[in-house]
């Protein structure tokens, strides 16, 4: 390699913070002769709060040399890579781009199993995949190894279903293996629907083929000779990579007749989902598939019997599958020897909210949730105090600041009352009302409710009413044990795990932060300063300048006061929208 | 095969629609594509589409509408030429999304699901868009706009008005 190499990572969110614009300048330059390198894109490597990010790779003295660039402009980009091809390191320009010794150490370490390819290959690219020992172990499987052979293996890694549940995946393969019938389906769950999480776009987009090798191994292991990719339509970009991989592994042989000379067969496809968060329960997945109403299903029969058009069919969730090639190569024991008693291997969490450094974690399970958060995320923003993480979306919960040394493992994390989930993490701090976070989840499952079961069609709605009033101000006495008696009644009451865990949001802030609930109520205060009702802004006349800049953008000309002079806000006027304190330069207005 | 007044206003062009029963309409459990292509031709699903669709794939009227309106994705009002797709997931909502909304609706008048009279903005609240690092986010089009106040996203809004008012399309 004589010429220098720049990569950068292509995820949606990279995109979204301007990675497209400095690929496109960088792109002008080489074109016009500005700048001499070969120019290609990753996925995400995680680090999304660095975005966006560029590896430059160069020649020095016969070795290969990374240098990782970080925070990106499209303005300058092209300046500053013209200036490092000179070799001009060491110049203030390139220098402060690049990345800290702290955040290079930060992905170091991580364990990446699921993630291993994720912002170091070229997703667009076969060959950049086969180049990392990609499809080997689908060889080795369609080679040599006997459809019980290859369970055995998933059975000794102790790989459970990554969407949350933590059902042993060999059990569901061996189940679906097992059951009559020529015509089987295997089944990739990417509609992951819980706001929070973006885990499996980022191995799709990143990575695509190491989810269809996982797949094709799956199919091998339970004998479908059709795959399904089950992908949200909000994830625009993961599709297009997706259709792409699938289109190379057919022209390449890795997919479709006699794969790879064996008697294997397989074809692979995407359906698009249409936006229902209840399409993410297997059932309803399958519903949705056949082109119905995303209704859950009765259970049993499971869909190992019963599924896609009354055909054995086994379904598993992205990250799942993106171990699975992992697992082949490296045996099960490498897998299981990572992790805790109950909880085999790694996972994969998006961290997200009031942190320092957001972005996609792997870390190996039994790390503590501290580690996580303070260790890789690097805190709190604007050093306020932690308050709790909202773990597994709409069917989790709310683990507080006393709990930060929970170990991270299927069974601790659900004695909490929350749930591992799919590995959304977000974080909150002590300006996030725990109320408010409740009465935002019973909104969700309340709108995406499918309607089939009355206690979830009902239940949610009159649990969200009734947080609603709280935050409002117009919580009566008793409404916390009504809370209560609903959050019984829909968990027993619900067909499907959305339903039966929709109260589970309620059930962990009021189990930890009942005393914001009775603050609400009783008291009406919001400790949090957060619900607009319950709150009233004011002037500290020692702060304020005068500079008048509140009073002009205040939409109900409630602020009053001459220029040079402390301002008032009139209380009744007020509608708490806030725009007084996003524009006040020096800190003047505060919440009570 | 007017059933109802907005049956009578709707004149879609059906012809459009060959091309993707050519490939879907054999297909077993191929509705939701067939709409989601559809939606993709006019922009949203009117009626008569609907209509057009049951009579050649043979599944009951009632039963592509019961579909249809299942899913967020599927509209059944036009949209405007910029359509703001506001994430409500939960970092952004902890990140101050609501706030966002407020700014927007009011700089625009319209609330979610609305259009504007000159059909230039729609504005929806969406699910979790996964760029939660980013939050709160919005999406207008295909670009995605992150790290959000009510001051930026009302000055994107202008900006996008302003090149209107030019002439210009370019985002």
């Amino acid at each position: 390699m004589s010429k220098m190499k720049i990569v950068i990572g292509q995820g949606s969110c990279g995109i979204a913070a301007g990675a497209a614009k400095v690929y496109d300048a960088l792109d002008n330059a080489i074109k016009a002769g500005k700048l001499d390198a070969d120019l290609s894109i990753t996925g995400c490597i995680g680090m999304c709060y660095l975005e966006p990010i560029a590896d430059v790779f160069t020649e020095e003295k016969g070795a290969v040399v990374k240098r990782t660039y970080v925070q990106l402009n499209g303005s300058d980009a092209a300046d500053v890579f013209a200036l490092i091809q000179k070799g001009d390191f060491e110049n203030e320009a390139v220098k402060k781009y690049e990345i800290s010794e702290e955040d290079e150490n930060n992905l170091k370490s991580q364990t990446r199993v699921a993630l291993r390819n994720c912002g170091n290959i070229d997703p667009e690219n076969i060959d950049a995949y086969i180049a990392t020992g990609g499809y080997e172990a689908l060889k080795k499987v369609v080679s040599g190894m006997t459809q019980d052979e290859v369970i055995d293996v998933i059975k000794v890694s102790g790989l459970a279903g990554r969407g949350g549940a933590g059902f042993p995946t060999w059990f569901k393969w061996n189940a679906a293996k097992s059951s009559p019938g020529d015509e089987k389906y295997l089944i990739c769950n990417a509609d992951e629907g819980d706001p929070g999480a973006f885990m499996d776009r980022a191995v799709i987009e990143g990575d695509p083929h190491t989810l269809i090798e996982g797949m094709l191994i799956g199919a091998y292991a339970i004998g479908a000779k059709e795959a399904i990719v089950y992908v949200r339509a909000e994830y625009p970009l993961a599709i297009i990579r997706l259709k792409n991989a699938i289109k190379q592994a057919n022209e390449r042989g890795y997919l479709g007749d006699n794969i790879m000379g064996s008697n294997f067969s397989c074809k692979m496809r995407i359906k698009a989902g249409a936006g229902a968060f209840v399409c993410g329960e297997e059932t309803a997945l399958i519903e949705s598939l056949e082109g119905q109403r995303g209704m859950p299903r009765l259970k049993p029969p499971f869909p190992a019997a019963s599924g896609y058009f009354q055909k054995p069919s086994n379904i598993n969730n992205v990250e799942t599958f993106a171990n699975v090639a992992w697992i082949i190569n490296n045996g099960g024991e490498a897998f299981a020897a990572m992790g805790t008693q109950d909880s085999k291997g790694t996972k994969v969490f998006a961290l997200t909210g009031k942190i320092n450094k957001g972005g996609l974690v792997e870390i190996p399970m039994g790390s503590t949730l501290r580690d996580v958060i303070y260790g890789i995320g690097g805190g709190i923003r604007e050093n306020k105090k932690f308050k709790a993480v909202q773990m597994g979306g709409p069917s989790g919960g709310c683990i507080p600041a006393d709990l930060l040394d929970t170990v991270i493992d299927y069974k601790k994390l659900s004695a909490t009352g929350a749930i591992m989930g799919s590995g959304g993490m977000v974080v909150m701090d002590e300006s996030t009302c725990m109320v408010d976070m409740a009465r935002f989840f019973l909104d969700f499952t309340a709108k995406e409710s499918c309607g089939k079961c009355a206690h979830c069609r009902l239940g949610t709605k009159r649990m969200l009413e009734i947080l609603e009033r709280i935050v409002n101000g117009e919580g009566k006495d008793g409404d916390i044990e009504l809370l209560e008696e609903l959050c019984v009644s829909i968990k027993d009451g619900a067909l499907c795990g959305l339903g039966q865990t929709a109260p589970n949001p309620v059930l962990t802030t009021l189990k930890y932060f009942r005393h914001e609930y009775e603050a609400h109520i009783y008291e009406h205060k919001c400790p949090a300063g957060q619900c607009r009702s319950l709150v009233t802004y004011t002037i500290d006349a020692d702060k304020c300048k005068g500079c008048t800049l509140c009073a002009r953008q205040c939409p109900v000309q409630a602020i009053s006061g001459s220029v040079k002079n402390p301002h008032v806000i009139d209380t009744e006027k007020c509608i708490k929208c806030g725009k007084c304190i996003a524009n006040c330069k020096f800190g003047a207005i505060s919440v009570n | 095969m007017d059933c109802c007044p907005e049956c009578k206003n709707n004149k879609s062009d059906l012809s459009l629609l060959e091309p993707v029963f050519k490939e879907l309409a054999d297909e077993k459990g191929s509705l939701i594509a067939i709409l989601q292509q559809a939606q993709e031709i006019y922009g949203y699903l009117p009626t008569d589409v609907l209509r057009c669709i049951a009579d050649r794939t043979g599944i009951k009227p009632a039963k592509v509408y019961g579909t249809a309106t299942f899913y967020t994705q599927f509209r059944f009002k036009p949209v405007g030429k910029y359509l703001i797709m506001l994430c409500q997931g939960t970092a952004c909502h902890v990140n101050g999304a609501d706030m966002v909304l407020d700014a927007i609706s009011s700089e625009l008048g319209i609330g979610d699901g609305d259009t504007t009279e000159d059909g230039l903005f729609s504005i929806k609240c969406v699910a979790c868009l996964g760029c939660c690092s980013l939050s709160p986010v919005m999406m207008i089009n295909e670009e995605t706009y992150g790290t959000l106040t009510p001051t930026k996203a009302v000055q994107i809004i202008r900006d996008i008005k302003e090149s209107e008012a030019n002439g210009g399309a370019a985002q």
